[in-house]
């Protein structure tokens, strides 16, 4: 146990030297637009006293560092500021929009993973059969597509077509969770089908990797069955490396929200940013910038943590 | 032995096995036609250089080889059964079932994220049918019986935590955990520590006796066949060139290769009370008779040292303690001598030998190379003592760029320190790889075309071109097979004599250093234990420690084995101590002209020879 | 280790392009480049009308003879279209490769080579490769305005820290290697050090991950055009065809079915080039990516 607190002691530490520059690097992109943030936000038929009153409000005539420093005690009170555009604290904006986010993330991970497993492991161990040779082409093909075009595919066929499943939105305010997650099963099955490729085909290189290893070969020699040299001695030992992909792979789920759930209309954070990038509502896009970059490194932090748990040689 | 092994049915017959494997071209034979028995109780070789296909017939006959890539012609009997007709669920019964089998890598052959006791409860589980409580158990029992200590308190400890000479025990702990008719082990003790090789031989023979197996025995150690063996198979090239009793084969060989292989092997205590080096016996291929052997010049001993080192001190620190890698290391070496550095892994002997060509930076003591302190050296004066002093490396495949042609690597650095310009290196390598005894029309082609020793020809050249007084080689003919490890080193005797080269050799190799140095240092967790002129260190070794490491080198005479050595139940100790450690000041005794021992403390001693 | 024949060593050349072609990935994915590549390069030449040209007569026309991928709402000829759309989408992709190679490459010797950059380097890259790749590209073309350059920068910088990172790991093993440590102890100046021995043998890595990055960078700029934040031009994109083709998918898929293939075929060339060049180079890095 006192290797698993130092091991988190340190990781914390460098979790939150990444939090800072995470921080940091946010500061800077919204700050690097050339001209006057509140000039673009409000058009080109603004007043120059709009303007100028706006300047005000969002703190850019103060100096830099100011700015900076007024930026950092805003996060650490929860302040992400004021979403001129929306008329609410982008606090409130991001939370009213995380659950639809939050599951599509979730479903398309499960969806991914419990395909990418299963389909990879024995890919690797039949490796060269007609089988493995379907399974590289397809997965090569399916990390080839756009999930907004598969989507949109999806929708043509399956809503549009079959009417099996509702085209978009996500339901009314006051429907069941159940509607809700009708409403979901299409955008999760596009943005999961495409990460599914990705972490099956390393999955099958991991297995590889390892059923190569000298400890694959004791096993045999111990006389273990293949069921046993494949599911025990290797896939543990490659779940190492699958783990760190799948925490990977959570971001690229997330970049993969923000185009689907305009696709399907989902009122998520990816919609969210999509529509303040349109209207140049820079505070929104610092705020779900932050706070999705903030989870990320979260999400690593418990991943390493994990990793405690599959590999005893794990110690820093 | 002998007599009750004759007797009876083989516990393994192989009958004419040839293994072939798939390649683009079809299928390639890789060994031809093997046939040998080993019977209860017995131990049987099998020797050869690397490419032999030595393990090929151990993995063949446990049918560990992949199917779709291997292909198995003969027989294979275990007890009058044949193996390749057995179906793969009776094969499984029989892996760790009736044979055991031991590796070569015991740091990898260990599965890292299972614990020791789960590792070996399993072969029990898998073929005796226990719980895997009463399979934990009996583990601790088979801990026990190879001799790790504190067995119980390990049984729930992972792999890393092992030495590899404990992960060689726990592998044989499991190999021997059904009780198997017959052993096979392949190369065990090849990546270990001759004191741990001594200890790991001491403990096959001593369950094999008890378990009256048949052990058959896979290595390209010569020395090894002589200690362990009752007979021997001779492999090249995939052929068995030579088969019979271990005696025989050593006292008179047939096959050519058998006699050019015993030819080129350095043995220890052969030296007698020689001075200088004495170069490896020329062995002529087509009849196997070796001439030669001739001892060097001596080294004139007036000449001022090239390099003096004085209490050179390297320490690392680590989260959690601190590596005291070099302690107070002394010694000089006088142009055209060599001075071999030797002592088993984790010693700092190239530790040493690194601090003194500057990739490691000493924490104290100085280091002066041809009367420049290379410690207070700045960035300029570092350039010009890089001219002075070259390395070589152990491993010839690592050791040059793959992407440079050799030419052009041998020109570098002669090209960087401006000595000359593109056409006149081209003249000077060529003259080089000449003086390595390698063909100047080889310098435009790569790396990869080349043989482990050429390139290590090739790795001499280079240190060669800038003229250097002081050689470091580190394991420098360590890696290379024994006919390839003769030449390589007679080449670097002839280029000590031809021009007064100061060799630092740094090496494991007791047999190889005892003929190729003219003195010798023994170290021992980061500090020399003993110092002296060669013929004193082998002759009349004072310090324990070097006593024990020359004990323990297996001779290649079948009529020495079972030499008494001591058997020790402890690993070489870790040179990691606490931050606060302050080591203690040694003195030495001069036992004799220029030999001198560490007075150390007796319990250390004591600790040693137990 | 001699392996090759005599015959292959007298013309390396002739062997190494069999050797390369002999890959059947490789030959796949070359091929398809390179059918995009010149369709792109010769647009003006083969494309049968001109991209942006209207004929409200033939508007929401089926595939045809005429037109071989049918027309849009505007009549526009898709075939044509497509073609045009390939040229931005490769500009933009290998603007990408290059930048994020460039910055990835200085950055990633950087901190494998000289210990004492890597903690910082590297903490700088953990922070960037936090942010989701799409949600940082569009967030710097919010910030710097769509045109070609920014979202060529923003997704060069996107994707700087992905080959920064494969390239430290190299430069971590290869600076252990012997023959690194005998140009140190040969006195080679740094520079030389890096350039010969370190970045000659890095070569092939970056070659394999900037094809993965040319292949992402070409999913992401039809994303980022597709929601509208990428590239404005009057040109089109495969993106801003599928975003305008999707209002009338379901009288006239055949808007959304073409350029989405394109997509998609492009992509795949990379992949299987990225694929059959990496099993080629080294077996051993085909878990990295």
């Amino acid at each position: 146990m006192a290797r698993i607190a130092r091991t988190l002691l340190n990781r914390l530490g460098g979790m939150l030297v990444v939090l800072a520059i995470v921080v940091t690097v946010v500061f800077v992109i919204v700050r690097v637009t050339p001209g006057d943030p509140a000039a673009v936000m409000l058009g080109s038929d603004a007043t120059p006293q709009d303007i100028a009153d706006l300047r005000t409000k969002m703190g850019l005539d103060a100096p830099l560092i100011v700015q900076y420093v007024q930026f950092v005690l805003g996060l650490l009170r929860g302040d992400l500021g004021q979403s001129i555009f929306l008329n609410q604290p982008v606090t409130q904006a991001l939370a009213s929009r995380a659950e639809p986010t939050f599951f599509l993330t979730l479903f398309s991970i499960l969806i991914a993973v419990s395909i990418a497993l299963p389909v990879g492991v024995l890919s690797a161990v039949r490796r060269g059969t007609l089988f493995d040779q379907i399974v590289v082409t397809l997965t090569m093909v399916a990390a080839s597509v756009p999930s907004f075009w598969l989507g949109l595919l999806l929708i043509q066929v399956l809503a549009v077509g079959q009417g099996w499943f509702p085209a978009s939105g996500y339901g009314g305010p006051d429907t069941t969770f159940l509607v809700r997650l009708h409403h979901l099963v299409l955008p999760a099955i596009a943005l999961g089908v495409v990460n599914s490729a990705l972490i099956t085909r390393f999955t099958r290189a991991a297995m590889l990797d390892v059923l190569g290893d000298d400890y694959v070969r004791t096993a045999r020699a111990k006389g273990a069955g293949e069921g046993r040299v494949i599911l025990k001695h290797a896939l543990k030992n490659a779940m190492i490396p699958i783990i760190t992909v799948i925490g990977l792979s959570i971001a690229m789920l997330v970049a993969g929200a923000v185009v689907t759930e305009t696709v399907f209309g989902l009122p998520g954070i990816g919609n969210l940013v999509v529509s303040a990038v349109l209207r140049r509502d820079y505070p929104v896009i610092q705020g779900a910038l932050l706070v999705v970059a903030a989870i990320y490194v979260l999400i690593n932090f418990a991943v390493d943590m994990l990793y405690v748990l599959v590999d005893p040689r794990v110690r820093l | 032995m002998r007599e009750n092994a004759s007797a009876g049915q083989p516990v393994l017959s192989i009958e004419n096995l040839t293994t072939a494997f798939r390649t683009p071209d079809g299928w390639r034979a890789v060994i031809r036609d093997i046939s040998l028995q080993v019977h209860a109780g017995e131990t049987v070789a099998i020797v050869g250089e690397s490419g032999s296909g030595k393990s090929v017939t151990a993995l063949s006959t446990m049918r560990l080889l992949p199917p779709d890539r291997a292909r198995c012609e003969g027989r294979i009997l275990l007890e009058g059964r044949d193996l390749l007709k057995a179906s793969e669920a009776e094969m499984r019964a029989v892996r760790g079932g009736s044979i055991g089998m031991i590796f070569q890598e015991p740091m990898t052959s260990l599965n890292p994220v299972f614990t020791i006791g789960n590792q070996i409860a399993e072969a029990l589980v898998l073929h005796q049918a226990l719980s895997w409580k009463a399979a934990e158990a009996e583990a601790l029992r088979l801990m026990e019986r190879v001799r790790i200590p504190a067995a119980k308190a390990r049984l729930h400890e992972y792999p890393h935590k092992f030495s590899g000479g404990m992960r060689q025990r726990v592998m044989i702990a499991m190999a021997l955990a059904c009780r198997p008719k017959l052993l096979i082990a392949d190369e065990p003790t090849t990546a270990l520590d001759v004191t741990i090789q001594a200890e790991i031989l001491h403990l096959i023979r001593e369950l094999q006796r008890e378990e009256n197996m048949g052990v058959l025995f896979i290595t390209h150690d010569m020395g090894v066949v002589a200690e362990v063996a009752d007979r021997t198979v001779v492999m090249f090239r995939g052929d068995m060139v030579e088969t019979g009793s271990t005696e025989k084969i050593f006292a008179a060989p047939r096959a050519i290769y058998t006699k050019s292989l015993l030819a080129s092997i350095p043995r220890l205590g052969t030296m007698g009370e020689a001075r200088s080096p004495r170069r490896f016996p020329e062995v002529d291929p087509e009849t196997g008779m070796a001439t030669g052997g001739r001892e060097t010049k001596a080294v004139a001993p007036e000449a001022a040292p090239i390099l003096k080192v004085d209490n050179l001190t390297v320490r690392f620190d680590l989260p959690n303690g601190r590596v005291h890698a070099v302690e107070n290391v002394s010694f000089d070496l006088r142009p055209g001598e060599t001075l071999a550095l030797v002592g088993e892994s984790g010693c700092g002997k190239s530790t040493t030998g690194r601090a003194i060509i500057r990739l490691i930076e000493p924490t104290a003591g100085s280091i002066v190379v041809d009367g420049q302190d290379v410690t207070r050296a700045g960035t300029r004066a570092l350039r010009a003592m890089r001219r002075t002093s070259q390395m070589i490396f152990q491993d010839p495949f690592a050791s040059l760029n793959p992407r440079i042609t050799i030419g052009s690597a041998i020109a570098e650095p002669m090209l960087a320190h401006g000595l000359m310009g593109k056409r006149e290196s081209k003249a000077r390598v060529a003259e080089l790889l000449e003086q390595v005894g390698l063909s100047p029309a080889m310098a435009d082609r790569y790396p990869h075309e080349f043989s482990g020793g050429q390139r290590q020809r090739v790795s001499i050249a280079r240190a060669l071109a800038l003229e250097p007084k002081l050689i470091v080689a580190d394991e420098a003919v360590s890696a290379l097979d024994v006919s390839v490890k003769a030449q390589v080193s007679n080449l670097l005797l002839d280029l000590q004599e031809k021009r007064q080269l100061a060799y630092l050799f740094i090496s494991h190799d007791m047999a190889v250093v005892e003929r190729v140095s003219h003195r010798v240092a023994v170290m021992y967790l980061g500090e020399i234990v003993e110092i002296g002129p060669r013929a004193a260190i082998f002759g009349n070794p004072r310090h324990p420690y070097t006593r024990r490491l020359i004990s323990a080198v297996p001779l290649p005479d079948p009529s020495r084995r079972g030499m008494a050595r001591p058997m020790l139940n402890e690993e070489i100790k870790s040179p990691v101590r606490a931050h606060d450690y302050v080591p203690p000041k040694r003195t030495y005794l001069e036992v004799s002209p220029g030999h001198f021992v560490q007075d150390t403390a007796m319990a250390e001693i004591a600790s040693l020879s137990a | 280790m001699t392996t090759l024949t005599t015959a292959s060593a007298a013309r390396p050349f002739a062997a190494s392009l069999r050797r390369l072609f002999g890959n059947r990935a490789i030959l796949f994915g070359a091929v398809i480049l390179l059918v995009v590549v010149l369709a792109a390069l010769l647009a003006p030449w083969i494309a049968p009308y001109a991209p942006n040209k209207l004929s409200i007569v033939n508007k929401l026309k089926g595939p045809s003879l005429g037109h071989l991928f049918g027309t849009d709402e505007f009549g526009r000829d898709i075939f044509s279209r497509a073609i045009f759309a390939g040229r931005i989408s490769l500009l933009v992709s290998l603007g990408v490769v290059c930048i994020s190679t460039v910055l990835g490459v200085l950055l990633g010797v950087a901190a494998g080579f000289f210990r004492r950059l890597d903690a910082p380097i590297s903490r700088l890259l953990d922070a960037m490769m936090s942010f989701p790749d799409i949600l940082l590209a569009i967030a710097l073309v919010a910030a710097l305005g769509p045109s070609l350059a920014t979202v060529i920068l923003a997704l060069g910088i996107t994707y700087a820290p992905r080959l920064a990172r494969i390239v430290r790991g190299s430069t971590l093993v290869l600076r252990e290697l012997p023959y690194i440590e005998a140009a140190v102890a040969m006195g080679l100046p740094t520079w030389q050090i890096l350039l010969r021995h370190v970045l000659l043998n890095l070569a092939s890595p970056i070659l394999v991950q900037a094809t993965f990055v040319f292949a992402s960078a070409m999913l992401a700029e039809a994303s980022l055009s597709f929601l509208g934040v990428g590239v404005s031009t009057d040109m089109p994109t495969w993106g801003t065809m599928l975003a305008s083709g999707r209002e009338y998918m379901n009288n006239a898929p055949w808007l959304m079915v073409f350029p989405g293939l394109a997509i998609v075929f492009s992509v795949l060339s990379l992949q299987l080039l990225g694929d059959g060049l990496r099993d080629l180079v080294d077996p051993r890095l085909a878990k990295e990516s």
